[in-house]
Parts: C-alpha cells; structure tokens; sequence
C-alpha cells in the first residue's frame, strides 16, 4: 500500500473531524485529494504534529481530533506519546502513516526499517488502543469500530515518490479557516 | 502576597487559561499553585518544544496558552518558535526561568544564561526582565503588548526575584 492509497481509504472515514496533517507529502496528497478548512498542514516544525492536535484536543472536547503523522516525524517527538497518554483525550486518534523512509529527501531509511516498532512503544507509553493495519482493506473497517478515546493506528506503506505540487495556501489562510471553523462549531 | 501566588494571580487574572510545563528548580511552587488550585488546563510534558507545540494546538482550539519552563528549554524550543509560532502567527506567552546569572549554584548553566536575552533577540521575541517585585507590573505590560500584536514574548523571571 503506497501512502495515496492509506489517504483515499482515510478519506471514506473523514466525517466532522478536524485534522492536523505532518508536512512533506502526507499534507500535500490530503490537500489534493480532500482539502477543508477543518484541515491544518503543519508546514514548519517537523515532529509537533501530534503535539498541536493534543492542543487542540484538550481545549475543544467535544470536538474529534485527528493527526495524521508520519513515522519519521513521530520518531523526533516520542515524547509525545507519552504525554497524550497522561492527558489521556477521549477524542483523539493519532495516525502515523509510516514509509520507513524520509521520503522528501531521498529516501534515506528512518530507524522503524530496523528493530524499532512504534505499536510497541506506543503501547509502553499507556496507549491501550494500538492497531497496526497492512492492507488498505482494513482501514475503514478499523476506524468503525472505535469507542471514545485516544487511539494510535499505525499504517505501514511504501514510498511511492510521485512529485506533487505543493500546497497553494498561505500559513495565515490555513490557520485562520481552521480556527474560524472551530469557533463556529463551539457557538 | 508571595512572589509565586502574586505571579499565579497575574497569570489568572490576564485570562491564560492553557499551561503547559517543563519544571525548573526556581518555577516549583508557581507551577505547584498551578496545579492545586486546578482553574486553568495545565499539561506536564516532556520536553519543551513539545509544550510549545501543544500550546499551539491550544490557541487553535480557541484557548490563550502560555507555556513555563527554563531558559535551557528556550534552546530546545527555537525551531518551534521560529517555524511553528512565527510561521502560523500564533501568540504564545513565555514565563522562562533565566538560569545562569548570578548567584547560579550549577555552573551547566552559566552558557545559555549568557546567551538567553541574545537568543530571544535574534529570534525577534521581545522580553521583559522581572528580577524583583517593583518590576511585577510588567509582566501586564509583556501580556497586554503579545494580546495586541498577536504575537509571542517572554517573561525571563531572574533568580533575584525569589531572594528578595
């Protein structure tokens, strides 16, 4: 399964979530194939993905808060997992699509091609909801089945190295529809 | 009044209601304050530009985030602040313990606290310095100066502020 692939399936589930996206091509394939304003692309700091949708998380319970990380990304910022853990939001579902490769840059090999398993490292953070799909045939059966909670789903695929356009949206246009998107929906 | 309550109070009262922390020696009873008295969402986390990135997250969600740590933490933020806070214009109020000044017993420190104020400066973050308390009031000013241009600043809180 090439990350496009694990997006279309991703897309049949997106219903009112609001997302944040990791940047290089996980955020610039979303933007193409389903942009909305309830999307963030996390553009600068790599690695803070999952730490800004834990943000937004907490401030807006009762919204459903997506990240859609990658593994590479998720290897600068274990931390992370162990924050999201303690806060424990009812309403977060972090997705770490992961290529084993940094993918932008040449394919060099990130280290879960070796012996790290992020599921597992999940699960020692406190994580109890830990799925690992290899098929694209699992995913909206997977996403079906979740109960209010913090989940990490970790989808593993292979690098495709198709050159796509980047996203034509300033910082300041991504940020303010998103956050007008959520004041409207806490009124 | 205490220095830590009276910086609790100043906290409250400018209407933060998002904390995030990395703890320092100087910061343990405000951030104790922050935790007992349980009025504003307040995370522990693991390092800080994962603070950084979370308080983001929180002003997205509509909330008014500062975040707490030490100057060291300042030096692990700088892309966070840079990439993440400057690029998407997302204000963040930095209260920084400023370690490696005079009197510091721990002498690891000594290297970023000469460097602190510089640092702040060339990434073009305004700071106010709070050594003691007839300087309290500007930790308002450096608030109300981030609510009206939209952007970050940094309260550098000195060790002289606690020796008083």
């Amino acid at each position: 399964m090439k990350t496009f692939d694990a997006l279309k399936k991703l897309i049949d589930v997106i219903d009112d979530q609001y997302i944040v996206c990791n940047l290089g091509q996980t955020s610039k394939e979303l933007y193409h194939l389903k942009d909305r304003p309830q999307n963030f692309y996390m553009m600068g700091s790599n690695g803070l993905s999952s730490s800004i949708a834990l943000g937004i998380a907490l401030a807006n319970p009762k919204l459903k808060i997506w990240c859609i990380d990658s593994g590479a990304s998720l290897l600068m910022n274990l931390g992370s997992l162990s924050t999201i853990s303690f806060a424990n939001p009812l309403n977060l579902t972090l997705i770490v699509i992961d290529n084993g490769v940094y993918e932008s840059t040449e394919n060099q090999k990130t280290h879960t091609n070796h012996k790290t398993k992020l599921d597992a490292i999940a699960r020692a953070t406190g994580f109890e909801s830990v799925f690992v799909i290899e098929n694209r045939e699992d995913i909206v059966p997977t996403f079906m089945e979740l109960s209010p909670g913090s989940h990490f789903i970790l989808i593993k695929t292979e690098s495709e190295n198709v050159d796509i356009p980047n996203i034509s949206l300033s910082s300041k246009n991504i940020k303010t529809r998103f956050m007008e998107t959520i004041a409207k929906s806490n009124k | 009044m205490k220095v830590d309550l009276k910086i609790y109070k100043i906290i409250k009262d400018s209407g933060i209601d998002f904390i995030t922390s990395v703890p320092c020696q100087l910061l343990k009873e405000i951030l104790k304050i922050i935790d007992d008295k349980n009025e504003i969402i307040y995370l522990p986390v693991t390092r800080e530009e994962e603070g950084v990135g979370i308080a983001a997250g929180a002003y997205l969600g509509g909330k008014k985030p500062a975040v707490l740590m030490q100057n060291s933490g300042l030096g692990n933020s700088i892309n966070a602040i840079t990439s993440l806070l400057q690029y998407y214009e997302i204000p963040v109020i930095f209260f920084i313990s400023h370690r490696g000044g005079e009197e510091e017993p721990i002498s690891s420190h000594i290297p970023m606290g000469k460097i602190t104020e510089t640092l702040l400066g060339d990434i073009t973050t305004k700071y106010w310095n709070i050594s003691s308390n007839k300087d309290m009031s500007q930790i308002k000013t450096a608030i109300n100066y981030s609510n009206e241009n939209k952007v970050s600043v940094a309260i550098l809180l000195k060790r002289s502020l606690w020796s008083e």
